[in-house]
């Protein structure tokens, strides 16, 4: 065939179409791979090397978890001060988180593939993940209690061992008491505190606090006085229970540390560990970081309460702007004169999805926080004032900036929905005597309701993922609590909350310690994606439904 | 097909009633209709609807037939830029008048198109449509009158077992039939029906022809049809309609038999049309 012919015969295009087809596939699954591979790998435990690192005279005794390995030119690493014994072109250049930082200052350390000497993989070698400082890794020789040795490893280490598993699950379990004494008793006294202070205030306000009530408000707040006093004695004795017990641990280097066991998160010994106990473990971890709140300024532990703010928000936010999305669909496209006035609303609601997010973030701040919000403390809560309840970001003005920012693609995919509907069944349910309303609520609205989905569709994929505008509107990088709790009104409409796609940002670039966060960053994004994911598929199967139940007639 | 040779012997069938105590139900007078300034669709039609009697109004496309259907419960009013003038009694009272209501015109004269139009709902709630439309939520009450109209449809035995199914699964025929229970279930004076068979296949026009046979003893029903057979078949009085004016109106034995005008008859025999 020559090649005219074969121009002519459309083959090409279908090899054109098929490679971009391909293209965008093997980008999707290069990065949800990628960030799989990199991100859920960090909790697998990974062995403990050992080993010295030989410069010149100088020796070096190192230990712990390989992390990433480069190749850098070795001019430019003898230039920069390095003794190099061999004279290839490149070298390989191991990232060993070597932890301790309490010690040693930092939790990473590149070394020279080349000048480490005496490579071993110690049996023993502990691992401490611990409240502060990052992880631990030594060699455990004694545990002491008030003091006196009780289990030393040296001479026995299975006992040793067993013990500081117990003591240390004893210590979780006092933790989580302590967790939800803080959290949820001492938390329901001081919502009830600052309630009879709001209280107070609200009638010298209104000039009316009369000593009959100034009195009740002060014997209530004195039970609660009293109960708090009660949970601190309480909360004074689990911290007493917790303390008392140290462990003494040999450093790579030979220097002994002597730490309290009452910072310990987790302990154990890697290299010591079969294929199901590292299994086990990584779960465990894998658990964590679903679950648990996060510590070390993020670099460490969970990011539940990311994951709950990322879901909360954008419920609400679809709560918002569905129904204004369909009100204002189904005025512009069945009550509204269609003429130069509804086709210039359609293009400025059209244009509006193209106006960058930030300038959402930036309209949100002024007009819902500052304003909205500041009107909303004078009438409601001017008891609280100066301290604003909803006139500072919160997650109530984060979900209706995004509602407002999904706003058009839900107006244009219902739009396109009505405007699906045969005539003839509009005509059907008026020739039986409905009105236009009542055609509109019986027949249509629900015919065109797997279009208003897509559009709610489009819309979370869009909200999930926005991170600028959030930033001014009520996202932080710790929230204190989850903006639901057990105290009323349950939902804290008005509180800040975290969000999966600025915990990336913060934990990626406002970290302290970016070695020990970049695991992390992948972890949270795959699970940012997925989580995206999730929603859409929920909000598709929801959707499909619903065209099968009002699947029209002509297809 | 063979115009001139139509088989007329279905007019030699007994007329259901006199035509001598003929009630009007429906008197047009002096009906103009505009789609906007300068295209007018019909002229000065005048036209009595007899009541309980079947009507056909027949003619070539664009002739204006179905517009004045329309015109009898107001579906024109959905049409931008649409404009009537002239009457229309409904026993005796105009229906164009600011004063009516308009839905509630609907539900005394009901109508039934020309491709079938079930919701996307079950064959119950089709039926029932109407009446909730109407406040009625009786369970006792809605049962009734849905078994009540699909019996009168002639569809009840088809449909009893599967009520609750997507009227969407029924074949065409049913579906058109389940679209005049639901109409009539509202109990309305007027049927009005377009084009009713046009989309059906031989056997279900059949079956909607004797439908409408059934139906006259209890309401007055006008029909626009494109089949001059099925005009003779059915109905008691005949309009042949022309470029948007009425040409010709007699009861239709006399129409297809012995037509007064020049044009009916040409039309009948198909000469043109």
């Amino acid at each position: 065939m020559s090649a005219a012919n074969w121009l002519r015969s459309g083959e090409p295009m279908i090899w054109l179409n098929a490679a971009a087809v391909s293209m965008c596939v093997i980008a999707v699954v290069g990065l949800v791979g990628l960030l799989a591979v990199r991100g859920f790998g960090h909790f697998w435990p990974s062995q403990i090397v050992q080993g010295t690192i030989v410069s010149g005279e100088s020796r070096t005794a190192v230990m712990g978890e390989a992390v990433d390995k480069v190749s850098v030119l070795g001019e430019q690493l003898r230039e920069a001060g390095f003794i190099l014994e061999g004279n290839s072109e490149f070298f390989d250049r191991t990232l060993l988180k070597q932890g301790n930082r309490d010690v040693y200052g930092s939790d990473f350390v590149w070394i020279i593939d080349e000048q480490m000497k005496d490579n071993a993989v110690p049996f023993n070698a502990l691992v401490v993940e611990r409240m502060e400082w990052g992880n631990l890794y030594g060699f455990l020789e004694t545990i002491r209690s008030q003091g006196n040795v009780i289990a030393d490893y040296t001479t026995d280490p299975d006992k040793a061992w067993a013990i500081l598993q117990r003591e240390v699950k004893k210590i979780i379990a006092i933790r989580e008491d302590i967790y939800s004494l803080e959290r949820v008793e001492i938390g329901h006294i001081n919502h009830a505190m600052e309630g009879l202070r709001l209280q107070q205030r609200g009638h010298e306000l209104k000039g009316a606090l009369s000593p009959a009530t100034q009195a009740d408000l002060a014997a209530q707040r004195a039970t609660l006085n009293k109960q708090y006093k009660a949970l601190q004695g309480e909360l004074q004795q689990l911290y007493q229970s917790m303390s008392g017990i140290e462990y003494t641990v040999a450093l790579a280097d030979g220097r002994k540390v002597e730490l309290p066991l009452d910072k310990v998160v987790r302990a154990y010994r890697p290299n010591a560990m079969g294929i199901f106990a590292k299994s086990g473990l990584y779960l465990e971890r894998l658990w964590e970081f679903l679950s648990a709140e996060p510590r070390e300024a993020n670099t460490e532990g969970g990011v539940f309460p990311a994951i709950f703010g990322t879901v909360m928000m954008v419920l609400l936010m679809s709560i918002i702007v569905t129904p204004f999305g369909v009100i204002a669909a189904v005025y512009l496209r069945e009550y509204a004169k269609q003429g130069f006035i509804t086709r210039t609303i359609r293009i400025a609601v059209n244009n509006l999805a193209g106006v960058p997010s930030i300038v959402y973030g930036v309209f949100g701040l002024g007009f819902f926080v500052y304003f909205v919000g500041g009107e909303l403390d004078q009438l409601l809560f001017p008891a609280a004032l100066p301290s604003p309840t909803f006139g500072t970001p919160g997650l109530m003005w984060a979900s209706l900036t995004l509602a407002l920012l999904t706003l058009p693609v839900v107006i244009v995919a219902t739009e396109e929905g009505l405007a699906r509907i045969p005539k003839s069944l509009r005509e059907g349910s008026l020739a039986l005597g409905a009105t236009r309303a009542e055609t509109l609520w019986r027949v249509v609205l629900p015919m065109a309701s797997p279009a208003m989905m897509t559009g709610l569709i489009l819309a979370v994929a869009r909200a999930a993922g926005e991170v600028a505008p959030l930033m001014l509107v009520g996202v932080v990088k710790l929230a204190p609590s989850l903006p639901v709790d057990g105290n009323y009104p349950f939902i804290h409409l008005d509180q800040k909350f975290m969000h999966l796609g600025f915990h990336i940002y913060d934990v990626g670039f406002q970290s302290p310690n970016v070695e020990a966060a970049r695991p992390l960053v992948y972890a949270t994004a795959l699970l940012l994606v997925g989580l995206i994911a999730l929603l859409n598929l929920t909000a598709v199967a929801m959707r499909n439904r619903l065209r099968e139940r009002y699947k029209s007639l002509d297809t | 097909m063979q115009h001139h040779s139509i088989d007329i012997s279905a007019l030699n069938r007994p007329q259901s009633a006199g035509t001598q105590e003929a009630q009007t139900a429906l008197a047009v007078e002096g009906l103009n209709l505009f789609y906007d300034e300068d295209s007018q669709a019909l002229h000065d039609i005048d036209l009595d609807i007899q009541k309980k009697r079947v009507t056909a109004f027949i003619g070539p496309s664009g002739c204006g037939k179905s517009s004045l259907l329309r015109c009898f419960n107001r579906m024109n009013d959905l049409v931008d830029g649409c404009k009537v003038k002239g009457k229309i009694l409904l026993e005796g009272e105009n229906i164009y008048a600011p004063e009516v209501d308009v839905a509630g015109l609907r539900r005394r004269i009901g109508m039934v198109f020309q491709k079938p139009n079930p919701f996307p709902k079950s064959i119950y709630e089709n039926v029932a449509y109407g009446l909730r439309i109407q406040g009625i939520r009786k369970k006792r009450l809605l049962d009734e009158a849905v078994e009540k109209s699909l019996r009168s449809a002639a569809l009840w035995d088809e449909v009893k077992d599967r009520l609750d199914d997507s009227a969407l699964g029924l074949s065409g025929g049913q579906q058109q039939r389940l679209v005049i229970a639901r109409t009539i279930a509202v109990e309305p004076e007027v049927l009005l029906l377009d084009e009713p068979a046009s989309a059906l296949d031989p056997i279900s026009t059949l079956k909607i022809e004797e439908l409408i046979n059934e139906l006259k003893s209890r309401f007055t029903i006008v029909i626009v049809t494109h089949n001059m057979q099925q005009a003779a078949r059915v109905s008691d009085m005949t309009a042949f309609m022309y470029m948007g004016k009425l040409i010709e109106f007699d009861s239709t034995d006399k129409l297809f038999t012995n037509p007064a005008r020049k044009q009916t008859e040409d039309y009948i025999t198909g000469r043109y049309g």
